[in-house]
């Protein structure tokens, strides 16, 4: 009962366990915060003028902090991982929409007209020459989404232990164990560390035509 | 609309309104914790974004110390800190600082590398010193972009520094997590509710910030 990794009980969780519940309750809202965010920036593209009301929404919906997210939204859904995970996906737009929008953006107007020359129709000429041009601007906006999203999960505590390898901190100053602090404080970190690097892999992958190691730069 | 009643009662009741549990007192310390936070942080970020985003090196280790500094939970650290370091203003100030100096940091390094480089090219060439160069031309043209680091942090910061209130200090968190133990909802919902409206404040005045300071030319071809 004394190694770092062991967790006292009432945590009902084994280390790993608690790691695998953190990347869901953090990851879900950033996959959920992703499937909002690609129409809402489709819309933003093709119609200018939405875009900065939406940025403004956005950033308002950013601006109210997830303690009193959370509180707000006991009232429907109890002290839940769900109450945890909707500000986080509501979050994650203030970083992803700018993001997509920026991306699909950049994609240079000849090779739109050559898609279009191809006969690729609108949906077709979105997914198979818009978004995969704009992957670099997604993942980037991923990785944020993603780091920040982690690191954030772990204030759930506050709200009947929902807060994953966060509740460790609440041990640890009952328990007087310190070490389970640092545990918690520093797994969260290096999971937003792999994320981050997991993202960045997954763009490489993604963009196979890109120079590799930003030699162009 | 529960949330709307809760609300409504908080800030009727007029006992909320004085002491050193008064809003007025609540919103202050808020506001001390918030501020003190950010001028450290902008003392660390501003000068490091500016030199590195002016020499345009440094870009790759500036975004590894970025992502470190976002992936440590503030939460968390807050805790650690508190039994490490014990009552003091420190632990609550260390993560409140780590927050916030990788937006300041990172933005500002991406505005004063993105600067055309024409007018800093034509600055030079008339002669002006590196110094110069920094403050007087690209400074002014990033200074849109440096603002939003700068709102970024400040946001994050005053919605984070609730969690002051779980260390046994004052601040708006207060009402929330005292309200959490207390079951009294009308008291987190009050506390929410001030916390956001203190964050929308902080967007309104890095608005009137940025209409007062960045030049009118700078605007129209942003």
């Amino acid at each position: 009962m004394n190694g770092f990794f062991d967790l006292p009980s009432d945590l009902q969780h084994s280390y790993l366990g608690l790691v695998g519940l953190h990347l869901r309750e953090a990851l879900l809202p950033v996959l959920a915060g992703l499937l909002v965010s690609l129409p809402i920036a489709q819309l933003c593209v093709r119609f200018r003028w939405i875009y900065p009301p939406v940025l403004g929404i956005t950033t308002v919906l950013y601006a109210i902090p997830s303690l009193a997210f959370f509180v707000v939204l006991i009232d429907y859904f109890g002290q839940s991982e769900t109450t945890v995970m909707i500000p986080l996906a509501l979050y994650s737009l203030v970083v992803l929409v700018p993001a997509i929008v920026d991306g699909v953006r950049s994609v240079p107007p000849e090779t739109l007209a050559a898609a279009q020359a191809m006969g690729l129709g609108p949906v077709r000429r979105y997914f198979q020459v818009q978004l995969p041009i704009a992957v670099p601007a997604i993942v980037a906006g991923l990785r944020v989404a993603a780091v920040s999203s982690i690191s954030l999960v772990s204030v759930g505590m506050l709200i009947g232990n929902q807060g994953a390898l966060g509740n460790m901190l609440w041990n640890a100053q009952t328990y007087h164990r310190p070490a389970l602090a640092v545990n918690s404080v520093l797994t969260i970190a290096v999971l937003g560390i792999l994320v981050d690097a997991a993202l960045v892999v997954v763009r490489l992958l993604l963009t196979p035509w890109m120079p590799r190691k930003g030699a162009a730069r | 609309m529960n949330v709307l009643n809760f609300a409504h009662a908080f800030f009727s009741d007029g006992a909320h309104w004085h002491g050193y549990d008064g809003i007025p007192t609540r919103f202050s310390e808020h506001v001390q914790y918030s501020l003190e936070a950010l001028l450290i942080a902008a003392a660390i970020g501003l000068p490091v974004g500016l030199l590195t985003g002016h020499y345009g090196r440094g870009g790759n280790a500036l975004a590894l110390v970025a992502t470190a500094g976002r992936a440590l939970p503030s939460f968390g650290l807050l805790v650690l800190m508190f039994i490490w370091l014990g009552f003091g203003m420190l632990p609550v100030m260390i993560p409140l600082v780590v927050l916030a100096v990788p937006p300041i940091l990172v933005t500002t390094y991406e505005a004063v590398r993105s600067v055309d480089p024409s007018p800093v090219d034509a600055a030079r060439g008339m002669g002006m010193p590196e110094a110069r160069v920094l403050l007087q031309v690209e400074v002014p043209v990033a200074l849109p972009l440096i603002l939003s680091g700068l709102r970024t942090a400040a946001i994050q910061i005053v919605s984070t520094a609730t969690i002051a209130a779980y260390i046994s200090f004052g601040g708006l968190g207060r009402y929330i997590i005292d309200g959490l133990y207390q079951r009294d909802y009308e008291k987190v919902i009050g506390g929410a509710t001030l916390v956001a409206g203190l964050a929308l404040a902080t967007l309104a005045v890095f608005w009137a910030v940025s209409r007062l300071t960045v030049s009118p030319g700078v605007r129209r071809s942003g």
